[in-house]
């Protein structure tokens, strides 16, 4: 199923407050699509928009070509898993999960060995088959999650929405549910948007990523060209640790501001701009007056580097031959894969 | 606790209980004992007098209707303010409490003032022979006034403390207004909703002020129990007032202990 938004704003309740501003977006049929962005950024509100919860807006949201207003809940086919899971306490996790069927119109519903199958089947599919006669109470916080989608599933929709679905599960179990989830999403053929705020899940997870600060969409991109085209610094730094550094783009080449690091080639106009680029991406080179010194441990196979430049220290990551190859006195930092920002917006990305 | 507070926290318990039991145990004891002074035949024999008789159906058909009105507006004053947030709604909240605050005569004279033949619309009911004053309807409309508040304060605490989100659940997997509070919302809130009913009909049976104003003290036809107590004390027909007032003082008994057995269950099956 897809969706399609057009310049929807909404306000907030009793104030002037824009909890999303002039929102543009279209999802495809069969995505996967994370909305990611700090607290506060408008996602859930964006996501709790397209299932048509909360009060009004302005603007349009499609779904599947239509607007919700007026469509009966079963015709929508919208699943929707909340932060919290909202499981039905006083139910069983099989009455949960047959809620949706349950409250069909009877000439709809399926008979009860037909519910019962159905049930067993997403008991199945969450590989809880044992579990249909507990409580809520009585499960696991993973457990809970797995339940509550599959309640969302339990009437076959077509659009799946989840709200900071991983958010209280811990990291081992985290990182197995997401992967369950996309191998689900694909198995389904459904249509996902995923609200989260942990940008290592969504890259992980989603095929495109919707990032949104104070109310906007920032960037809206597939997952690898995030990274190597951030729309803007916010961009830059949300998605990983990032360094800055400002300069000026003088007759085709960017000159930092900071001593002992080397200037480099561009294809932009002349003024000031800001390089940004990760850690990893620096390179130490054998000249200058730079002051190395290694601290900390490993991360992965790089070392972690503080390095003197003069009037700041920066710290960098590096693999040990780098080290060995350029020594820790006297060294200079490469940046030329930075990314270059003019004015809070991209100006040209170098390097590969 | 340290050893000097504990001779002084002996004397507070004792002291609690000596307050309850002069407060609140010795008054029924003493209504049983007033009751059955002539035996247990004269004090039953009195209460099958038809006035008496009248009295406790009267008593019991109000209550009825009090609770079953109540429960539902109850539940959806409750659900209303809890749930949804709207302009107004503080004062909302203020106005379910109102008639705890405000004197049981104010509330029966509110209804003369409406309803009886000097009232508003007194002439216009007056016209179409509709009797509200001083008639059951009346007694009905006070009692309803009084009791308005109990399940309304008691589920609101819980289903501030149940959110939203659950009835959002059930409303994105398809169920309509009435089916997500019989099935979602209710269910989980049932001993709140029970508590409060029969807090609720334990004030319904015993209401005297707002009753006694638009009563009109009709032996047989407009006296509740409590109001017939009254008559027949003032008639100094003493062993059946304390009869009638045991009757009354047993029933509320027995609900205040069922609420509180209740409340002592659900704890646990909510810990």
């Amino acid at each position: 199923m897809s969706v399609q938004i057009q310049s929807l704003t909404r306000h907030a309740p009793n104030a002037s407050r824009k909890m999303l501003d002039d929102v543009s977006l279209t999802i495809e049929d069969g995505a996967f699509v994370a909305l990611v962005g700090p607290s506060g950024a408008g996602k859930t509100t964006l996501l709790r928009t397209i299932a048509g919860l909360d009060g009004p807006y302005e603007g349009t949201v499609l779904v599947d070509g239509r607007t919700l207003a007026g469509r009966p809940m079963r015709e929508r086919r919208i699943g929707f898993v909340f932060q919290n899971y909202a499981l039905f306490r006083h139910m069983t996790v099989a009455r949960n999960i047959a809620f949706g069927l349950d409250v069909l119109p009877r000439r709809e519903r399926p008979d009860r060995r037909a519910i019962a199958g159905r049930v067993a089947e997403l008991l199945e599919l969450i590989q809880l088959p044992m579990l249909g006669d507990a409580y809520p109470d009585q499960l696991s916080g993973g457990q809970r999650q797995r339940v509550a989608l599959a309640r969302a599933l339990a009437t076959k929709p077509g659009l799946l929405l989840l709200d900071e679905p991983f958010g209280a599960l811990d990291p081992i179990v985290r990182r197995q549910i997401r992967r369950w989830l996309r191998g689900l999403h694909d198995q389904l053929g459904l249509t996902t948007v995923l609200v989260t705020h942990d940008h290592d899940e969504a890259l992980e997870v989603a095929d495109r990523l919707v990032v949104m600060q104070n109310g906007r969409i920032v960037q809206d991109a597939p997952a690898e060209m995030l990274d190597t085209a951030p729309a803007t610094p916010f961009v830059m730094e949300f998605l990983g640790e990032a360094l800055a550094f400002q300069g000026r783009v003088v007759q085709g080449s960017f000159l930092p501001d900071d001593a002992n690091v080397l200037r480099f080639p561009v294809a932009a106009t002349d003024g000031p701009a800001t390089a940004y680029l990760r850690p990893h991406e620096i390179r130490l080179v054998a000249e200058g007056s730079g002051q190395a010194t290694v601290f900390g441990g490993w991360l992965g196979a790089m070392r972690r580097l503080e390095v003197a430049l003069g009037k700041r220290t920066v710290e960098i990551l590096v693999l040990p031959e780098q080290i060995h190859h350029a020594g820790i006195e006297g060294v200079s930092l490469d940046i030329t894969r930075a990314r270059l920002f003019r004015d809070g917006a991209l100006l040209v990305w170098k390097g590969g | 606790m340290g050893g000097p507070s504990r001779g002084g926290n002996a004397v507070l318990v004792a002291g609690t209980y000596l307050t309850v039991l002069a407060v609140l145990v010795l008054p029924v004891l003493l209504v049983m004992v007033e009751a059955l002074r002539a035996g247990l035949g004269a004090a039953w024999r009195s209460l099958l007098d038809p006035d008496a008789l009248s009295a406790i159906r009267l008593t019991l058909e109000v209550t009825l209707v009090a609770v079953i009105v109540n429960a539902f507006g109850g539940v959806m004053a409750a659900w209303l303010v809890t749930k949804y947030r709207f302009r107004g709604r503080a004062a909302l909240v203020a106005l379910i409490e109102l008639p705890i605050s405000v004197s049981p005569v104010i509330a029966g004279l509110v209804w003369l003032l409406l309803f009886g033949r000097q009232g508003w619309w007194g002439d216009w009911l007056d016209r179409h022979h509709i009797q509200i004053a001083f008639a059951t309807p009346g007694i009905l409309l006070a009692t309803l006034f009084v009791t308005f508040p109990y399940v309304a304060r008691t589920l609101m605490p819980l289903m501030e403390q149940q959110g939203r989100e659950a009835e959002e659940a059930a409303f994105l997997l398809g169920a309509g207004f009435w089916r997500t509070l019989w099935r979602v919302t209710l269910p989980d809130a049932r001993w709140a909703l029970l508590s409060g009913i029969l807090l609720t009909t334990a004030r319904a049976i015993g209401e005297f002020g707002a009753v006694s104003v638009v009563s009109g003290h009709i032996p047989g036809l407009t006296e509740t129990m409590p109001l017939h107590i009254e008559t027949l004390y003032n008639g100094y027909q003493t062993v059946a007032a304390f009869a009638m007032a045991a009757l009354l003082a047993l029933i509320a008994m027995a609900t205040v202990l069922l609420r509180s057995f209740l409340e002592h269950d659900f704890r646990k099956a909510s810990s």
